[in-house]
């Protein structure tokens, strides 16, 4: 490795030489390293092969592959699915961002002090333990045919707008106990901090908890916003096609289950993206407490 | 390898030989044609409860294909079918056993947990590579019902609902006819089921639901007075559309119940069934 880089460079800036000891803990490294890497696929190729073979030579998987995993079907029922998606996408979008700002007014409500806001407290929790307890799909079609059932004049008739709204009540819900937990993770000591350099009680949790509490909990809200994501096609039962429910309609015409194949698979492009965005977020995170770090 | 890794993988190939001789064997449902005259006795049967015939369909049941939730009553056209068909092939009432059977479950691959499936399934080419379909037993079209002050309340032809809002129940051929013989501006709705598309129906949400013609008579007597039959659509295609009894691919049972279902046919009973549960559809008006 040296000797290949060594002609390149001016000669005496780089005139470190490994001792034989460390060549030699070099090379021993490598050669684990090498051999950890062997071992380790074949142990994958060993359990892959085990597990294509189990299934294959199953006295059902003609049968199953037939249903489940059909090209052309899955060629013919795509732009659908994908169409269907798109209602996923921008219901997510639109929800998530109200959900966020709902779940942080929530949070901040639940961790206000002082006797006097005990009535915003006492509505906060009961919102949180009311939502977080009441299955989504009620909450949907309470609000999707009982609303509409009222038959009051000036109300939205859209069908996404309720799907949307009861999303947005539950998740907030979730997001709003999220948010809590990040606030109450900050140590009281930076809230006392905070207040004996003159800051207001408002101050205090605007400039000091907030940005702790919200950076810490961005991994769960991230695993909120994928959960949300599939939620999202929950509005099918009033009657919207999401990309799951217009896998349902072809997979009612023929028969074929892999409709829902594709669907599941476009569900999981979908993730993969925003896992490497929080991955990111985390190690971002991570590098710019190291390097604020000097105190 | 160390020793723990070599366990690992022994233990490994120890799961893999358990769960192939775990495997079942496929029963091989030999697709046979019944030949000969007495291939159909009821002891050459081969069912999936010995001695009993199964009979699935979805709960809750509804009608006027069944009657108050409850098949085994024999009430209701598809319940007075069924019971026709297991007497056709030598079944007594005691033997026959009913069991609740969810759309997927008929439609999925492998094995069923009932001989045959009745639940106003539509025969077509394309679904027949899943399973198998006795020959029809009912002749089935579309029909289109609407709130009474609704804005196709008054149509007379396919194309006036072209703008309206059009709504049916997933896995239907209602839907098939909303999209391939209207051809919509707005997309349908699609619902889980024909009560929450009723809901929708009702609080106006729809202009117009699509149904098969027996149940658009049911809904507009019985559960939506405000509503009216519109209409019913012309017949799509060649071939009038038909429920037919769903068996598992291949199933050795499929020539004896499509023989039962043609000499009830035949017979005169399945015209008598119609008239006794079923409104006669000439009273819908045919949308031009």
């Amino acid at each position: 490795m040296r000797s290949a880089r060594s002609p390149a460079k001016p000669a005496g800036e780089d005139d470190y030489v490994p001792s034989a000891r460390q060549r030699e803990r070099e090379r021993i490294r490598r050669r684990t390293a090498t051999r950890s890497a062997l071992i380790a696929a074949a142990s994958t190729v060993v359990l892959g092969t085990i597990i294509w073979v189990v299934v294959t030579r199953s006295p059902g998987w003609p049968r199953v592959q037939e249903s489940f995993f059909d090209w052309g079907y899955a060629k013919r029922s795509f732009p659908s699915i994908l169409a269907g998606l798109w209602l996923n996408i921008r219901v997510m979008l639109v929800c998530e961002v109200v959900i966020l700002a709902f779940g942080l007014v929530v949070a901040g409500c639940r961790t206000l002090r002082g006797p006097v806001f005990f009535p915003l407290r006492l509505l906060a929790a009961a919102y949180t333990d009311l939502f977080r307890g009441l299955p989504l799909i009620l909450v949907i079609l309470l609000l999707g045919l009982g609303v509409p059932g009222l038959r009051l004049r000036g109300l939205p008739d859209s069908i996404v707008f309720y799907g949307g709204a009861a999303l947005v009540l539950t998740y907030s819900a979730y997001v709003a106990e999220v948010f809590r937990a990040g606030i109450d993770s900050v140590h009281p000591s930076q809230r006392a901090a905070a207040r004996s350099l003159g800051l207001s009680s408002g101050q205090a949790m605007r400039y000091v908890v907030l940005p702790q509490a919200v950076r810490r909990v961005v991994p769960p809200l991230l695993n909120d916003l994928v959960s949300l994501q599939k939620d999202s096609g929950l509005i099918s039962v009033l009657g919207a096609i999401d990309a799951v429910r217009a896998a349902g309609i072809e997979t009612a015409t023929s028969f074929n289950f892999t409709p829902f194949v594709v669907a599941g698979a476009l569900f999981v492009l979908l993730t993969i993206p925003l896992a490497r965005f929080t991955d990111w977020l985390g190690r971002r995170t991570e590098r710019r407490r190291g390097l604020g770090g000097a105190v | 390898m160390t020793a723990r890794q070599l366990r690992f993988v022994a233990a490994l190939l120890g799961v893999a030989l358990a769960l192939t001789a775990c495997a079942p064997e496929d029963q091989g449902a030999s697709g046979s044609a019944a030949t000969a005259a007495d291939a159909c006795a009821k002891d050459k049967l081969q069912l999936t409860t010995k001695g009993k015939l199964t009979i699935g369909t979805d709960k809750p049941a509804y009608e006027p294909w069944f009657s108050d939730d409850d098949p085994a009553n024999g009430k209701g056209y598809e319940s007075a079918v069924a019971y026709a068909v297991a007497e056709k092939l030598g079944f007594s009432r005691q033997e026959v056993a009913w069991t609740v059977a969810p759309f997927n479950t008929v439609i999925q691959p492998g094995p069923k947990k009932f001989d045959f499936d009745v639940n106003q399934v539509s025969i077509t080419e394309e679904r027949r590579r899943a399973v198998d379909f006795s020959s029809g037993y009912y002749v089935v079209s579309q029909a289109v019902i609407a709130l009474k002050d609704s804005p196709i309340a008054g149509a007379t032809s396919v194309a006036q609902l072209k703008d309206a809002k059009l709504g049916a129940a997933v896995g239907t051929t209602s839907y098939r006819a909303i999209v391939d013989q209207v051809k919509p501006s707005k997309q349908p709705a699609v619902f889980d089921n024909n009560d929450v598309a009723k809901a929708a129906l009702r609080n106006g949400q729809l202009d117009g639901l699509v149904l098969d013609l027996p149940t658009a008579f049911y809904v507009t007597a019985a559960e939506i007075p405000d509503a009216k039959i519109v209409g019913q659509f012309p017949a799509a295609g060649a071939n009038p559309e038909q429920f037919g009894l769903v068996l598992e691919k291949g199933s050795p049972l499929t020539a004896c119940v499509s023989k039962a279902v043609d000499a009830l046919r035949s017979g005169g009973d399945l015209k008598s069934l119609q008239d006794r549960w079923l409104s006669d559809s000439v009273g819908a008006p045919v949308l031009s």
